[in-house]
């Protein structure tokens, strides 16, 4: 049995992460989709921390919410003007997509309301803590992540020189 | 009322489709991005919940969207420098209007 609060936290996450992501996808102001981006982040670091994932929390707000976000802004500041709207979709294309995402909702959604009893357990295991993450990012052996870790290291060294020689001015 | 990964699962959904939406019905190449950091971030929480639920003595999940996330952060850097170097060189963030390089 949930305490009244952790049920009150649940169902105002999940508004919030219904609402701002169709609102983010939805509103033609540009800026505005990105703040709704923001606010849809933030719920789902807030999902993180409730389910005791405390450092992926931390993370996601750190990445996601203080990095791309702010590079999202930066982007569209110097690509569009902030006042202006996107032309109204033509009906074809929203019939597309509103077929496409309805298709994917009515699928998946089918599919994991009729296996509810595999999805009976309750949230186990506690918050691990920062000496096993490390000891798993850093490990050779058994759960060990090294390699993809180091290749994680190259991919952002490659990213960073590619993002300077892509946009520097010639 | 007990909270089971199913009450998680559906808002994750829910975020996952309206990326699906936006990315075929925006234009601005901006907007795409946005739908796409939508649909990254509800496959992140999949990982996350299903570790917590049905494998909570593992932290499989958790590496994954860790490393997920770090990709993410890069992918959207290069793909705003492309843009950026795109807008340089049309002064459009348009797709319908890059076609100078098709067939």
């Amino acid at each position: 049995m949930e305490s009244v609060g952790s049920i009150i936290l649940y169902a105002v996450v999940a508004a919030v992460i219904i609402i701002c992501s169709v609102l983010a996808v939805t509103t033609r102001k540009i800026l505005r989709a990105a703040t709704y981006l923001l606010f849809t982040l933030f719920a789902a670091a807030v999902v993180y921390f409730m389910l005791d994932y405390e450092f992926l929390g931390a993370v996601q707000i750190a990445v996601y919410a203080g990095g791309i976000v702010v590079l999202f802004v930066f982007a569209i500041l110097l690509t569009t003007h902030p006042g202006d709207s996107s032309r109204p979709l033509t009906s074809k294309r929203r019939a597309l997509g509103v077929a496409g995402a309805l298709l994917m909702l009515v699928s998946a959604g089918y599919s994991l309301l009729t296996r509810c009893e595999l999805f009976t357990s309750k949230a186990e295991g506690a918050n691990p803590d920062m000496q096993l993450i490390g000891e798993a990012m850093l490990g050779t052996g058994q759960g060990g992540y090294l390699l993809p870790f180091e290749a994680i290291s190259v991919l952002l060294l490659a990213c960073i020189i590619g993002g300077v020689v892509v946009a520097r001015k010639r | 009322m007990e909270i089971t990964a199913i009450y998680y699962l559906i808002p994750a959904l829910v975020m996952f489709c309206c990326g699906l939406y936006g990315f075929v019905t925006r234009r601005n190449m901006i907007a795409m991005l946005i739908s796409l950091e939508l649909m990254l971030n509800a496959v992140d929480m999949n990982f996350v919940i299903f570790n917590r639920f049905l494998f909570p003595e593992q932290m499989e999940g958790m590496m994954f969207t860790l490393f997920a996330i770090a990709i993410a952060a890069a992918e959207t850097a290069v793909a705003i420098a492309i843009i950026i170097n795109i807008y340089r060189s049309t002064h459009s963030v348009d797709v319908r209007e890059l076609n100078k390089m098709k067939f």
